[in-house]
C-alpha cells in the first residue's frame, strides 16, 4: 500500500522523462518526405547564363549538394563562410538554387561575398522550392550520384552537418 | 513625360484590377473547396497558423497551388497526396490515423477510459464494501 504514495513520483518522473526528450525536438525541423526518393526533376535559367539552364539531368552522375538561398536570407550569411570553405575541397559539388530573389540583388551579394556555387539556377517564383518542400532559406540537399535524396540539412550549413553529410558522398 | 507617367500609372492599375478578376475566378463550388483546404492546411513556416491565416509567403505560394490544382479539377485526394509528397504529413491539420499516429489520435480516448475507471472505482467501492 506505501507504493501507493510512490505513484505521484514515478508519474513526474515520466513526465520529466518525455519533457526530457521533446524539448531537445525542434519542431522547425520538419523531416522531409524526399529522402530516399529521386529529387524532383526541374528546369531552370541559371544566374549567370552559362549554361543557360540548369535540370536534374545535368546534375546525375556525381555526389551534389543542391543549396537553396537568397540574399535576403540571414541564415544564408551565416553559413557563407563555410559554404566557400567547403568548396575548396576535392569531390564537394556545390550547386545554388537562388530562391524568390532578384538577380541584382543574387549577383551583388556573389561578387561580394564570394561565389562557393559551380552553378546557380533561378528559382524566382518559388516554383523548384515548392516541389522539393523547401519552407526556409537556406536548406540544402544532398543527392547521391543517382540524383536521389539522402539528406537534407534544414538551416545554416554546419560543421556539425558536415560531419554527417561527408560520408555520404563516397 | 508626365503624360506618359500618368498614362503608365493607370496602366499598372488596369493590370492590377484585371489580375485581381482572374484571381476572383473560382466558380461557387471550387471556392467552397478552396476555403475548406486552406483552413486545414498548416503553413510550414510559421507552424501554428493555417495558410488561409499566414502572411508567410509560402503560405501565398501554396494558396496559389492549391487554388490551380483545384481549378484543374484536381480531386481532393490528388492534392492531398501532392502536398504530402513534398511537405509531410505535417501540412496536414489533420493527421491521418496510422501506426506512427496511433499514440496521438488513441492517447485521449485512453486517459477518457482511465478516468472513468478511476471514477468508477471511487463511486462503486464504498456500495461493495457496506
Amino acid at each position: 500500500m506505501k507504493l501507493r504514495f510512490l505513484l505521484p513520483l514515478f508519474f513526474i518522473a515520466g513526465m520529466f522523462a518525455l519533457f526530457a526528450l521533446g524539448l531537445r525536438l525542434d519542431p522547425h525541423e520538419i523531416p522531409s518526405p524526399l529522402i530516399g526518393k529521386p529529387a524532383p526533376e526541374f528546369n531552370l535559367p541559371t544566374l549567370e547564363g552559362k549554361p543557360a539552364t540548369l535540370n536534374m539531368q545535368q546534375l546525375r552522375g556525381q555526389p551534389v549538394l543542391v543549396n537553396f538561398w537568397a540574399s535576403w536570407c540571414a541564415g544564408c550569411k551565416t553559413e557563407h563562410a563555410f559554404l566557400l570553405e567547403l568548396a575548396q575541397q576535392p569531390g564537394v559539388n556545390l550547386v545554388g538554387v537562388n530562391y524568390k530573389d532578384e538577380a541584382d540583388a543574387a549577383k551583388k551579394t556573389l561578387a561580394q561575398e564570394g561565389n562557393p556555387y559551380a552553378l546557380v539556377a533561378v528559382d524566382h517564383e518559388g516554383k523548384a522550392g515548392l516541389d522539393w518542400g523547401v519552407y526556409g532559406v537556406p536548406e540544402t540537399f544532398v543527392l547521391d550520384s543517382s540524383g536521389v535524396i539522402v539528406y537534407k540539412q534544414i538551416g545554416p550549413m554546419t560543421a556539425e552537418a558536415w560531419q554527417i553529410i561527408q560520408p555520404m558522398l563516397k | 513625360m508626365s503624360m506618359k507617367k500618368a498614362l503608365s500609372g493607370w496602366g499598372v492599375l488596369i493590370l492590377f484590377l484585371v489580375s485581381m478578376t482572374v484571381q476572383a475566378a473560382l466558380t461557387e463550388v471550387q471556392d467552397v473547396r478552396y476555403q475548406s483546404w486552406i483552413h486545414e492546411l498548416r503553413c510550414l513556416v510559421c507552424q501554428n497558423q493555417t495558410i488561409a491565416e499566414s502572411n508567410a509567403p509560402l503560405a501565398a505560394d501554396l494558396r496559389d497551388q492549391v487554388r490551380s490544382q483545384i481549378e484543374a479539377g484536381r480531386s481532393d485526394e490528388e492534392i492531398r497526396s501532392y502536398l504530402i509528397a513534398r511537405y509531410g504529413d505535417f501540412v496536414l491539420y489533420n493527421p491521418p490515423l496510422k501506426p506512427r499516429t496511433w499514440l496521438l489520435w488513441l492517447a485521449p480516448f485512453g486517459l477518457l477510459a482511465l478516468a472513468l475507471i478511476i471514477v468508477l472505482r471511487r463511486f462503486i467501492k464504498p456500495e461493495n464494501s457496506q
